[in-house]
């Protein structure tokens, strides 16, 4: 059995995306940009889609900028704020300490700028509180960024709160919402949201597209110079077929949100249960404010990479903030920022749903990590100190 | 192009030598679980013969990969000839090992060394400290 559970990593696009796509390959080629017939075809086509995205996010249609995808937003989205803090002289940012590294690595950027940057305690739940965030806003905090779910462990953040908080201390908002755009509810007037990134092949769209929504009024910075695209702020021909397919993921994501958010919970809560009967193992981030479609765990005495890889010989297809699959010799910054200690953080697993798995996946799924998990013990010199008591346990 | 070789994707799912000697004549272990290593190394020695070797090991693919590989390399050889293997040695028979991962041969080479000196020990023999000098690599030490 072929079972995908990485679908934080990215979705398969969607059948009907793809048709969408098709025909602005095929016959409305035009550059958007063109005065004659084809190009204003496409530019007709472009402002749809433009109009399409900002009604599923309660945004108008001009506050809505076509990027590359959720990197390149986040990045402009902090560059302008930055470029604001300069202009009135605040260079204080507010963050988390587990954001995507989108936004930590271009924080680390701008501290070495000259800013400095308070990031907030995501605690054992993995969830920043409110009253932390209103002690760390300063006057001169230009800036508030703040992930609307997050991509390992999740959980989902009070956005709305958040939003309210920096509305009244009349503090700008970002807010990456990579994982939960078309999975759960977004409305970015009603929740004070001044900016918002999201990234179309994570819910049935293509990759290398997104957008970031900003609110009438603030300035944005150019992080590409060009030709006038996108109100000058985002040089380069527009990625059209993209775009298209991107406008009608979104719609049918938040059109189906609902029934798809019920029936992906079910089945995440199903797993949930089925891997918290392995012993000493325990689920990473709060366990009812989170994704429909996240699951993390961590299981002690064993590594994560060969989980991983051992579950792909199975045929579950999952990810791991563990040391060895990312490439550094340090386990997941999320996992840590929620106290796991390195030893734990090393033999996580997250499986990440979608609309199109089916339960028999997840009875197989539950199956295939008991027994892996059972075989990477058996094989492993710390689960033997650990039973035999030379270790202490710390799950 | 894979990240692993065939032979290391070979010997993690299917290690040799696998196990737990219970009258080892010397044991290593090396790594620890803040880097997310351990290996463990038995051995069975007779008239300065590997006879058998068993490990266990906490860690990636090729952590697995590359313990299993050194017992192959040393069982049934000479204490002499086992004290020569390097490194690079596991990590050329595994058909190599991405960069950031060679610090699991370094383990692996590390784990037989820390047993050989264990029976040395055990047994009242003199050896050269020289030769067992530590050049691992673990992320946190």
């Amino acid at each position: 059995m072929k079972v995908y559970l990485d679908n934080a990593a990215t979705t398969r696009t969607k059948e009907k995306v793809i048709e969408t796509m098709i025909p602005y390959f095929r016959e409305v080629y035009g550059n958007p940009s063109s005065l004659h017939s084809a190009g204003q075809r496409a530019n007709e086509a472009l402002t749809e889609a433009r109009a399409s995205v900002a009604k599923n996010l309660g945004a108008d249609t001009n506050e809505i900028y076509f990027t590359s995808g959720g990197s390149e937003s986040d990045n402009q989205a902090l560059r302008s704020a930055a470029e604001i803090g300069k202009r009135t002289g605040k260079k204080h940012i507010i963050s988390t300490a587990f954001e995507h590294h989108a936004i930590l690595h271009t924080l680390k950027r701008l501290q070495k700028e000259g800013f400095e940057i308070t990031l907030l305690d995501v605690h054992e739940n993995g969830i920043v509180r409110t009253d932390e965030l209103e002690k760390a806003i300063r006057p001169d905090t230009c800036l508030v960024t703040v992930m609307y779910a997050n991509n390992e462990i999740g959980t989902v953040q009070p956005i709305a709160e958040i939003g309210a908080i920096c509305r009244e201390k009349g503090v700008l908002f970002h807010t990456d919402a990579v994982q939960a755009a078309g999975h759960i509810f977004i409305d970015v007037k009603k929740q004070n949201i001044d900016m918002l990134s999201l990234s179309a092949h994570k819910f049935g769209g293509p990759k290398g597209v997104g957008v970031l929504y900003v609110k009438k009024g603030v300035p944005l910075t150019p992080l590409i110079e060009g030709g006038a695209q996108e109100k000058g702020k985002r040089a380069g021909t527009e990625n059209l077929p993209s775009i298209m397919g991107m406008a009608e993921a979104l719609r049918e994501a938040c059109a189906g949100m609902e029934s798809n958010s019920v029936y992906v919970g079910r089945l995440r809560d199903k797993l949930i249960e089925g891997l918290s009967v392995i012993p000493h193992s325990v689920l990473n981030g709060d366990r009812v404010n989170r994704l429909p479609g996240n699951v993390s765990f961590c299981f002690e005495g064993i590594e994560g990479e060969s989980l991983l890889l051992l579950l792909d010989d199975k045929g579950v297809q999952a990810s791991s903030g563990s040391a060895c699959t990312s490439g550094s010799l340090d386990p997941s910054h999320v996992l840590l920022a929620i106290g796991r200690v390195h030893d734990v953080a090393h033999g996580s697993l997250r499986l990440t749903l979608s609309e199109e798995t089916t339960e028999e996946e997840i009875d197989y799924t539950i199956e295939a990590v008991k027994d892996t998990v059972d075989y990477l013990r058996s094989i492993s010199p710390v689960w033997r100190d650990l039973i035999n008591g030379k270790r202490e346990f710390i799950l | 192009m894979a990240l692993y070789s065939e032979k290391v994707m070979d010997h993690f799912r299917n290690p040799r030598n696998l196990g737990v000697i219970e009258d080892a004549d010397g044991i290593g272990e090396v790594g620890n679980t803040k880097c997310g290593d351990i290996m463990k190394m038995y051995l069975k020695i007779e008239n300065d013969i590997i006879v058998d070797v068993k490990f266990e090991t906490f860690g990636c693919a090729s952590a697995i990969a590359s313990s299993s590989m050194a017992t192959e390399l040393i069982k049934g050889k000479p204490i002499s000839e086992a004290l020569t293997l390097t490194n690079q040695a596991v990590a050329e028979a595994l058909d190599g090992l991405p960069a950031h991962k060679l610090h699991c041969s370094v383990l692996a080479e590390e784990a037989i060394k820390s047993a050989l000196v264990d029976y040395y020990e055990k047994n009242g023999i003199a050896y050269d400290k020289e030769l067992f000098a530590k050049k691992a690599v673990c992320c946190h030490e």
